[in-house]
């Protein structure tokens, strides 16, 4: 860990309690993010990227079952706060979130305005009208016209509800924002329109982004890392650049070659099988099952291989790359 | 193509044998009321919309939401009435069917709904799902139906067939799922598939396994496809013809390879550069795309629709006057004031 080192999560483990046993759905996950620096976790449905979202910032359910690991963010270990530490000194002070379907998330009886001024108002104490001054340089920052800041949400378009939760989450100034699906509701335009200003505020502010989304087109368009999570694991974590060329990791080859191109005459391929359940996951590699590279390694747990510089989880790239990093105390961040 | 049970369609004689559906100056406008009763405007869903769709041909139809391509395919299953225009199939108006009528129309279209979890009813197990319309539509034989189910699961590859009848849709993957439906829509051997983003809900893994399935039938069968998406890099998969719609407009008509490699019109354009694909260099640059959003149907702008957000916008032209077609190039017909005869210069691609 650096001094560049905004966000690092190592051996993260959150398992829900069900009637049927538990439910990994974050299985011994680390990570490491770098200051003003997007990192996308790319996964399907079900395979934990957002009960990750929720460990980071600790917006539990109630039916946890276990809830380990580290979380240090900015060289504040969060993990040994209690809640309401948490709550003052963490939670939108140093990292906020957007919901996923953000555009439904907002109070229905509220003005937008008084809602984007909230967090200013509770976190950083502001007096309401300082707050609401906060919230009209938002909602410019965002793009939302400042008169919006009396409406009430059913008077916007889902694009414009978007952008208000994304300065809800910016009006603090956290360090790291987690976006949880931020654009898949939206039209194609502004998807492209959103992705724009989130790209902006990187660049103008120096925000760092979690972006956690099954979309792999979108997702290049904000990402500087890609971890790709399989079954409640990170089974790799690759530079955006050498991830959307030539990315390691089986699964991760194949989610690549399952996206239909605009152009170009190669047809995408799809992944044959579903994902396991979490419930009860397979002993040795999770993927294995929808693998064509198996082989009679691929029972064991693969570890975590540093490969160029990158973590990958497969037993494929144990003979060249000897570095052998042990699975729960990885320190898998370590690429960047 | 497998025998039809229905006969009716022995009254094609006008018209070309090969057309299956065309669609003539059709208006698709909901009525808005004040207090429920006082007329206060209308919604302008389609306007003015005019296509023909041959037997075994495939249109796509891309647009944002709220563009009017959900409104136009219910008027081609008649969930709506067209407010104004005719929508003939095998030569025969069906904008007023009614009774039985009707429901032998519903037989010859099928429908593949976007989110197959919201489509399929969720106390019913597969079996049941599909044997529904069949019993619906008149079909006594026990053994007749059943053979149609099994026939029909084979199909969309939901095997072995008996590991899935008794299933109920809440112990199916999305994938699955997405099948029941594909055969639901299937299993009366419709001419017609209208398939309104069948993929859009699934995750990237099947989806492509969605979509193969669904190019299979329709060389099978023969069908025709409706195929509604927003997603323009699904397009090429099984159309040939592509229809751009923008606030409940046609703006551009062509082949799928001629629009892709030609857009001219420029929201067509600006969806293309909208439309990501994987590439590391996205995240250093902005999109050059139109601000603003789609416009009311009810209050559409006069003149061309997308003036307000267009950056080719010609003051006095394309605010004033309606574009017409024009066909700049062969088989590709644009509603844009810029491709006007006349005009020397086109804007740069």
């Amino acid at each position: 860990m650096n001094d560049n080192t905004l966000l690092n999560i190592e051996d993260l483990v959150l398992y829900f309690k069900t009637s049927i046993g538990d439910v990994q759905a974050v299985d011994h996950v680390s990570m490491e993010l770098q200051k003003n620096k997007a990192v996308v976790i790319l996964g399907e449905s079900g395979c934990g990227k957002s009960s990750m979202a929720k460990a980071i910032l600790r917006l539990l359910p109630r039916n946890v079952s276990k809830y380990s690991g580290k979380v240090i963010i900015d060289h504040l270990d969060v993990m040994t706060l209690d809640d309401e530490e948490f709550r003052s000194q963490v939670r939108w002070v140093k990292m906020s979130m957007v919901p996923q379907a953000a555009m439904n998330a907002l109070n229905p009886v509220l003005r937008a305005g008084d809602q984007v001024a909230e967090p200013a108002m509770i976190h950083l104490g502001k007096e309401k009208e300082e707050a609401l001054e906060l919230a009209r340089e938002m909602f410019q920052r965002v793009g939302v016209p400042v008169d919006f800041l009396t409406r009430y949400p059913f008077e916007l378009s889902g694009g414009m509800r978007q952008r208000v939760a994304i300065a809800m989450a910016l009006i603090t100034s956290p360090q790291l924002v987690v976006l949880d699906e931020p654009t898949s509701a939206l039209d194609l335009l502004t998807q492209a329109n959103i992705m724009n200003v989130l790209k902006t505020i990187k660049w103008e502010t120096g925000t760092s982004y979690i972006l956690i989304t099954h979309d792999i087109a979108t997702s290049s368009e904000l990402a500087d890392e890609v971890a790709v999570m399989y079954a409640g694991q990170i089974v790799e974590v690759n530079d955006a650049e050498s991830f959307f060329a030539e990315p390691l990791h089986p699964y991760s080859r194949r989610l690549m070659a399952s996206v239909p191109r605009l152009y170009g005459t190669e047809e995408p391929d799809f992944i044959p099988g579903r994902p396991p359940s979490l419930l009860n996951p397979p002993t040795g590699c999770r993927f294995a099952d929808r693998c064509n590279q198996r082989f009679a390694k691929c029972d064991e747990e693969p570890p975590t291989f540093i490969v160029d510089g990158h973590p990958v989880k497969c037993w494929l790239y144990e003979k060249d790359h000897s570095a052998v990093v042990n699975t729960t105390n990885s320190a898998a961040g370590d690429a960047s | 193509m497998s025998p039809d049970v229905h006969k009716n369609s022995t009254t094609t004689a006008s018209t070309n044998d090969d057309v299956l559906i065309s669609v003539k100056d059709l208006h698709v406008w909901f009525e808005l009321k004040k207090w429920g009763f006082s007329h206060v405007g209308w919604v302008r869903a389609v306007d003015n919309v005019n296509f023909e769709l041959k037997r075994g041909e495939s249109i796509a139809i891309v647009g944002e939401s709220g563009c009017g391509k959900s409104s136009l395919m219910k008027t081609l299953l008649l969930l709506n009435r067209p407010h104004k225009g005719q929508v003939i199939f095998e030569g025969k108006d069906i904008s007023n069917l009614k009774g039985k009528e009707l429901k032998w129309y519903r037989s010859q279209v099928g429908y593949v709904q976007q989110d197959p979890y919201g489509a399929l009813p969720p106390f019913m197990p597969v079996h049941r799902i599909l044997d529904e319309p069949l019993v619906i539509n008149g079909i006594k034989d026990k053994a007749e139906r059943e053979k149609r189910i099994r026939n029909a699961m084979e199909e969309v590859a939901l095997t072995p067939v008996d590991d899935f009848l008794h299933k109920y849709p809440h112990m199916l993957s999305g994938g699955q799922q997405q099948r029941v439906v594909i055969a639901r829509a299937m299993i009366l051997e419709p001419k017609l598939l209208v398939a309104d983003e069948p993929v859009s809900m699934l995750d990237a893994s099947v989806r492509v396994e969605i979509l193969r399935l669904l190019r299979k039938l329709q060389e099978q069968h023969n069908l025709s496809v409706m195929y509604i998406t927003h997603d323009l890099s699904t397009v090429r998969f099984f159309s040939e013809r592509i229809f751009v719609m923008y606030a409940g407009k046609l703006v551009e008509q062509t082949h799928i390879e001629e629009l892709l490699g030609n857009p001219l019109h420029p929201y067509t354009k600006a969806l293309l550069t909208g439309t990501s694909v994987p590439d590391a260099a996205n995240a250093k640059h902005l999109k050059h795309v139109p601000p603003g959003e789609p416009p009311s149907l009810v209050n559409p702008p006069p003149g061309c629709r997308f003036h307000p957000r267009c950056e080719h916008f010609i003051d006095g032209k394309c605010n004033v006057d309606e574009p017409p077609h024009f066909e700049p190039v062969a088989g590709h017909i644009v509603n844009c004031w810029l491709y006007e005869e006349g005009r020397t210069s086109y804007p740069a691609q």
